[in-house]
């Protein structure tokens, strides 16, 4: 059985961790070793993080079902505001550094395509769960209003895959297994409230 | 537009400069430090500069062979560099059938003693919105069609990449309908600008970049410029083609550069050129428009993208 404690007491080392990646591209582009193509590697490899982050804050909530492991929710909400902070770092690559603030064509490109389209709603989506992700939110909205606003995660992750797998050209593997593992999450949340609604009958 | 001012070299006098860079490639190598060796295609870039726009700068040796898209050697940018080391671009043959006086296989070395190698510096816009400017060496398809003795009935070209999974390991997964094929219109492989290239900066085609023969059509997006080519089909109606087989609502048989045509993925109005950091406007046609806007003047480029 992990204590709440256990899992407290790893969150400075996961901190880090999450944090490390974000640092270390910053100082490889600053320096020119991202490759041949910097801006698009640095956009690849803050969107994936972002996905794998978003996948992971699901994964905790199933997790958490497992009677020695329930404690982990309390990992969920540092690991779900990380997936924001990479998401936000994402975005903003393609704005400031993609297409240098031309605001004109970046509004056509969300319009018109639809990869960048789920993209964007999802990022939407993620800002009223990121601002919402602190005890006192919580406590002001009530706790049934406020899981009900962060229901918006099953939208986000399937509109985060989505964008990935548009994105890619040929070979879909990739964003083909993310896309099940969110399903997978998903349907085990349906079984749960399923068979939840049966006993109670 | 300057075109290729065309430094016209025989191809035995080719062949002997090309082993005294090798020559001095291997002594480069000896030196070890891998950069260096890239450094070291480049000591005299000034023999490509006078065929340059103005607005153009010439990629480096190593932004053109470690960022590529050839997805027989896998779907990443750095796979082709990474994982074409096994394959062997000789001894190689071209198979030439279809509506032709006499279909028969060519071997490359005959081709190339039959041909002038000439160096063109083109701009390479690929349909992912980035572009390089690269020194090709190559002689133009109309040479080898001439070679080839097509009949009057032949309308199309439609070219064929070798299949060799054990050499070629992205081949292994079915990520297009291997082989790759491409095709183009009679009057657009006629164009001079439509070459056969068989290097760059001066050396033998890397294996990364189409080894031993590639396609470089230089108004089109990139995937219509084919790698490794080892079969060549005249027809009289238009070839089927990977990409466009793949996912025709994307990528169409005709695939000009076109700022003012919309794809679903990308933008086509600006590029970002490997190297600089600011993105630039596409051109029509990849800035070849006073060369082949001809081939086109009946023809809806938004119908047929």
């Amino acid at each position: 059985m992990f204590s709440t404690k256990n899992f407290n007491r790893s969150k400075p080392v996961l901190f880090i961790l999450i944090l490390f990646p974000s640092l270390l591209w910053a100082y490889q582009f600053v320096t020119g070793n991202l490759g041949v193509n910097p801006i698009e590697k640095l956009m690849d490899e803050l969107g994936l993080m972002a996905l794998r982050l978003i996948i992971i804050t699901l994964m905790i909530t199933t997790l958490s079902n497992i009677r020695p492991l329930k404690s982990i929710v309390v990992l969920r909400r540092m690991i779900g505001l990380f997936a924001f902070y990479y998401v936000c770092l994402h975005f903003s690559t393609y704005i400031v550094l993609d297409h240098f603030l031309d605001m004109q064509f970046i509004i056509q490109d969300i319009i018109k395509r639809p990869f960048i389209t789920f993209g964007f709603i999802s990022f939407l989506f993620l800002i009223p769960l990121a601002s919402t992700s602190t005890n006192n939110m919580i406590k002001r909205l009530g706790f049934k209003l406020w899981k009900k606003i962060h229901y918006l995660i099953y939208p986000v992750a399937i509109l985060a895959s989505m964008h990935f797998y548009v994105l890619v050209r040929a070979d879909k593997t990739e964003p083909v297994i993310y896309m099940g593992i969110i399903i997978l999450l998903l349907l085990q949340r349906i079984f749960k409230r399923l068979t939840r609604h049966q006993l109670v009958q | 537009m300057k075109i290729l001012g065309s430094e016209i070299t025989p191809y035995k006098t080719y062949l002997n400069r090309r082993k005294f860079i090798k020559g001095s490639l291997a002594s480069a190598m000896l030196a070890t430090v891998p950069s260096s060796a890239f450094a070291n295609h480049e000591s005299d870039p000034s023999i490509y500069s006078k065929n340059l726009n103005e607005n153009d700068k010439l990629n480096s040796y190593e932004e053109i062979t470690t960022y590529n898209n050839f997805y027989e050697f896998g779907t990443h940018k750095k796979h082709p560099h990474l994982n074409s080391g096994n394959f062997k671009p000789r001894p190689w043959t071209i198979k030439i059938d279809g509506l032709v006086k006499k279909p028969q296989t060519f071997d490359l070395e005959k081709i190339l003693s039959n041909v002038t190698i000439e160096d063109r510096v083109y701009r390479l816009r690929c349909v992912e919105a980035w572009s390089m400017v690269i020194p090709w060496q190559g002689f133009q398809l109309s040479e080898l069609i001439k070679m080839a003795e097509p009949l009057n009935s032949a309308k199309y070209v439609q070219f064929v990449t070798v299949f060799r999974p054990e050499e070629m390991p992205g081949q292994q997964k079915r990520t297009i309908i291997w082989p790759y094929r491409e095709g183009l219109r009679m009057d657009e492989a006629m164009n001079p600008l439509t070459i056969l290239a068989t290097g760059l900066y001066g050396h033998e085609m890397p294996n990364q970049n189409g080894a031993p023969i590639r396609l470089v059509v230089p108004w089109k997006y990139g995937f219509k410029s084919i790698k490794s080519i080892v079969e060549i089909r005249f027809l009289d109606t238009q070839p089927e083609t990977s990409w466009e087989t793949l996912a025709p609502w994307e990528y169409g048989f005709y695939a000009n550069v076109n700022p003012n045509v919309n794809h679903p993925r990308w933008s086509q109005g600006t590029e970002r050129r490997i190297g600089e950091f600011k993105r630039r406007e596409t051109l029509m046609f990849n800035g070849y428009e006073e060369e082949v806007a001809h081939l086109y003047k009946d023809l809806d480029l938004t119908k047929f993208y």
